[in-house]
């Protein structure tokens, strides 16, 4: 087993650093459910990590954990070494942590560019009336923020849609979006909620690569839930596996391949 | 035989130039004639436009949302950078440098910065595959590429073991690069950085190469695109490049305020005279779009005044226009149908500057304002002076939509051996179907199969280590063949194209017979995909036809008639009938030229299936195969000419997934009206 406790590198020889996030076992129920049982894993800075689990496993759950949402019963996330307080959405954003989402949650009536600014809201502070008066600090705040947004369009290459609203976009470009807005916020953890669901061949190849790109571009970690088994293997450093809530397998995609539990999970196993 | 001169005088004397332009053309063309100046080289001419207007924007690229801008003096600065990083990096002169990428400035100066220091660039068309490259990097035995991005430079990679002289590769984009091996490998910017630091060094060896080209040497190298054998190299020397700017320039009064958006392949001839060789030249400024995507928008923001696209790009224009009006309201659709049938009808006129009465002329002002001018804003036409099409023939109904609209589009006939141009349309010469007079400068002769050739001053130097093929091609006094078969309109001195030389025959009595020219006629009409005339050494021409699904289907819907199958529509007596007065009418249009009258389709037949490329017919580039199709309905080709009514025929077809089947059919076979051949011609026979 691959030892992470300095970190380490990977197979193509990228620098994984410190534990950015680690949750330390977490549990957590909605009434009578338990959805999390008893979980613990780390993020390190730099690493794609990936979350997998057959449905119902509790995956999506784990991410709402992670970007604060909802606020385990029990068990504690640690960010940054020291155990991060129960926090307003926009207080995690403001950590650096940005996120997509399964079912695509953009403004439909705005533009591609305009949600993409979205992103970049926790970082604007003039307020409403310089805002509308648009002199001076609000001006040069918002050239700015645009200049980022429009380098985040250039490298997910949605130029030619920039002005056009989202709700006439297909779904593979929503998808591309939605990560223009959150990289948008220049996250240090980025968390990506099946990225690829839905997607035909060649959408989830690029996807891919924009991942893989957003990866070694700007350093960001990224923890991504998914579905597919042949892009999860190509893509990330290192997985979870979760089954009914627990944890059954953790590791390089090589080890978590042949874990007798994950193939059980994956495969069906007989009972007696 | 025919034989023609090029003489420009004649369309000149009834033009009147502004006085400026009149000026500018009398200086250049004194500086050419003797070469005056030092113009003799496009590093040359980059010194002149940085000396006289180096404060003009000479090249405009939209990033981040926004047209960056470079001016002339900057562009010879960022040019200067990196030829002095080439010598730096140890290019040689005589040296190729490959180009392959997007339409970039960045890619544009790497063409100028190669030739400063001695080397010759070829740009290579970046969606060729890796193996595709690899003949042309081999064959030329570049030591240098300089490419856009990671896919580039990775079917470099993938492909540098068969290609002994490569040594370096320089990328713009650094995206994906990082962890590549970097010890042949070199960022575009940092080459400038060492070609700056490094400057002292190497200026006054970077002066003595620049300023060494002679107007003989050779100005770029250009692959063939190679759709028959192996890509050929075709040398065009500076005054092939130079020559050819200056008269096309001059012919069409380009200047330095006209602007043009750089948007087809750079390893394309048109792009590299449009891009590089005019704009030098004239001094405009040559804007590239964000992305391959976005062209249509950037086309909008830049409205270029000078704009060059193939039919297939004005096609679908039109017919993004024709669906978006069908969606419009009842009001818009009304106002558009008014005024382009007005616009029809007397806009060419206005546009070639004839009579036309006031009455008219008030309302084309009144659609100008309603209908034509935020039409062609939003196709991005609004400034267009000078707009070309070539490659293939264009549909005279789209030709004719442009032309109402009052944008000047116009036929240009050119090849890669002749530096592009052969014959060009002038202002107010402009038609459908011919391609112009010949281009300043160039003579055209017509041989006895009716091939037509050239001689120019931009005809090619040679085919890269390849004399057999240059000797095929051009002959010791300088003619070039070009594969074309055409004639010289008498009446107007208008070249021609009838079709491929190869394709073209005779018929039993003597005329000429070609059929693509009578097939690009047949399937101008929406209801046929496809047509293949016979008739090579028969006494009359028939055809096959292959009706378009989509079109007669929507027909039948709206008219209720019923049918199960490709087969039945096709043999639907209405249908047949539509087509028939098609073929009439296509008689009657072929009637009216004296050297093709013999090329009417007597009978014909709408063939059961429609020509496939999986069943051999066609090439993948849809394409007719002649040979195969006589080959294998030879049954119905002999229907067609034993006068009977009706043939009943077995084909066999391949599915898509493999599987082979027999499609079993009776066909009816027309007679369509042909108009009595003229007199004489009836006399031969």
């Amino acid at each position: 087993m691959l030892d992470t406790s300095e970190g380490y590198t990977t197979a193509d020889g990228r620098k994984i650093g410190g534990v950015v996030m680690e949750m330390k076992n977490i549990t957590l129920r909605f009434g009578g459910v338990k959805a999390i049982t008893d979980i613990s894993f780390d993020i390190r800075e730099g690493e794609i990590r990936a979350i997998i689990g057959p449905n119902g496993a509790g995956k999506s759950s784990m991410l709402n954990v992670m970007s604060g949402f909802y606020v385990p019963q029990e068990g504690e996330v640690w960010f940054h070494g020291k155990p991060r307080p129960p926090l307003k959405p926009y207080e995690v954003a403001r950590q650096g942590i940005a996120r997509t989402f399964q079912n695509i949650a953009l403004f439909e009536g705005m533009s591609v560019l305009d949600n993409v600014m979205t992103g970049r809201l926790t970082q604007m502070k003039t307020g409403l009336l310089a805002q509308s008066i648009w002199k001076g600090r609000a001006e040069k705040e918002e050239t700015e923020n645009r200049e980022i947004a429009e380098k985040v369009i250039d490298f997910l290459e949605i130029q030619a849609i920039r002005k056009t609203p989202v709700s006439r976009l297909p779904y593979g470009l929503k998808k591309r979006v939605e990560l223009a807005r959150a990289l948008a916020a220049e996250p240090k953890l980025l968390l990506l909620d099946e990225p690829m669901a839905g997607m035909n061949v060649e959408e989830k190849e690029d996807m891919s690569r924009f991942i893989l790109d957003v990866n070694d571009e700007f350093g960001t970690t990224i923890a991504l839930i998914e579905h597919d088994m042949g892009v999860v293997m190509d893509l990330s450093d290192r997985v979870v596996v979760m089954d009914y809530g627990k944890k059954i397998g953790d590791g390089t995609p090589d080890e978590v391949r042949n874990n007798q539990e994950v193939i059980d999970a994956y495969l069906g196993v007989e009972h007696d | 035989m025919t034989s023609f001169c090029g003489c420009r005088e004649s369309h000149n004397s009834d033009q009147k130039p502004v006085p400026w332009d009149r000026l500018w053309e009398e200086k250049n063309l004194a500086q050419t004639l003797t070469g005056a100046e030092g113009l003799t080289s496009i590093p040359a001419l980059l010194h002149r436009n940085v000396t006289e207007f180096g404060s003009s924007p000479a090249y405009r690229e939209k990033e981040f949302g926004i047209w960056q801008t470079w001016t002339w003096t900057e562009t010879a600065k960022e040019i200067e950078a990196l030829a002095l990083g080439l010598i730096n990096l140890g290019v040689n002169e005589g040296d190729f440098v490959a180009i392959i990428g997007r339409n970039r400035p960045y890619l544009y100066w790497s063409m100028v910065a190669a030739q400063m220091v001695g080397a010759i660039p070829v740009p290579l068309y970046q969606d060729a595959n890796a193996e595709e490259m690899a003949y042309v990097l081999g064959h030329c035995g570049a030591r240098f590429v300089i490419v856009s991005d990671q896919e580039q430079v990775d079917k470099v990679i993938e492909v540098q073991d068969q290609l002994h002289q490569f040594e370096h590769m320089i990328y713009l984009d650094p995206r994906g690069l990082r962890k590549y091996d970097h010890s042949h490998l070199h960022q575009y910017s940092h080459v400038q950085n060492q070609g700056r630091a490094a400057r002292d060094e190497f200026i006054n060896e970077l002066k003595r190469r620049s300023e060494k080209p002679g107007y003989d040497d050779t100005c770029v190298m250009l692959y063939t695109s190679g759709t028959t054998g192996k890509p050929k190299g075709v040398v065009l020397s500076n005054r092939n490049v130079i020559e050819s700017a200056r008269s096309s320039s001059d012919f069409d009064q380009l200047r330095r305020e006209d602007e043009i958006l750089a948007y087809l392949p750079m390893a394309w001839v048109g792009d590299f005279i449009f891009s590089l060789g005019q704009a030098f030249w004239c001094g405009f400024c040559v804007n590239c779009p964000e992305s391959a995507d976005t062209m249509m928008t950037d086309l909008r923001e830049i409205g270029p005044t000078y704009y060059f696209a193939p039919p297939r790009v004005f096609e679908t224009q039109l017919t993004n226009v024709m669906i978006r009006m069908e969606d419009a309201s009842p009001l818009k659709k009304r106002m558009f149908d008014h005024y382009m049938a007005h616009a029809r009808k007397v806009g060419p006129d206005i546009l070639d500057g004839k009579p036309v009465s006031a009455a008219d002329k008030l309302k084309y002002r009144i659609g100008e304002l309603l209908v034509y001018g935020p039409l062609k804003n939003t196709l991005g036409f609004s400034r267009v002076r000078v707009g070309y099409t070539a490659g293939e023939a264009i549909g005279p109904e789209i030709f004719d939509f442009y032309r109402s609209l009052g944008i000047n589009l116009k036929q240009l006939y050119g090849q890669t051996e002749a530096t592009v141009f052969i014959t060009a349309q002038p202002d107010g010469e402009v038609r459908s179907d011919t391609v112009g007079v010949p281009s300043p400068g160039v003579e055209l002769k017509i041989a006895d199969n009716g091939e037509v050739f050239y001689r120019s001053p931009g005809v090619f130097v040679e085919y890269y280590k390849n004399p057999e093929s240059t000797a095929d091609t051009k002959d010791a006094e300088g003619w070039v063949a070009t594969g074309d078969a055409g004639f010289i309109e008498e009446s107007t001195g208008h070249l021609r194209i009838i079709d491929r030389a190869k394709d073209v025959g005779k018929m039993a009595d003597g005329s000429l017979f070609a059929p693509k020219y009578v097939e690009n006629k047949l399937k101008f009409y929406p209801n046929i995909l496809e047509a293949v005339v016979f008739g090579n050494g028969r006494e009359q021409c028939t055809a096959f036809i292959n009706i378009d699904l989509s079109a007669v289907g929507n027909w039948a819907e709206r008219n209720n008639i019923a049918y199960a199958s490709y087969q039945e529509l096709a043999g639907h007596p209405h249908v047949l009938d539509t087509i028939q007065s098609h073929v009439e009418e296509v008689n009657a249009s072929v009637a009216e030229d004296d050297m093709l009258s013999g090329c009417q389709v007597h009978r014909f037949v709408v063939l059961h299936k429609e020509l496939d490329a999986d069943d051999g017919e066609l090439t993948r580039t849809r394409k007719v195969r002649r040979r195969i199709i006589e080959e294998k309905f030879a049954d119905i080709i002999d229907a067609l000419y034993d006068g009977s009514p009706k043939v009943s025929t077995v084909t066999e077809v391949t599915y898509e997934d493999g599987r082979k089947g027999n499609i079993k059919a009776t066909l009816e076979i027309r007679d369509a009206k042909v108009v009595p051949v003229v007199p004489q011609k009836v006399a031969a026979q």
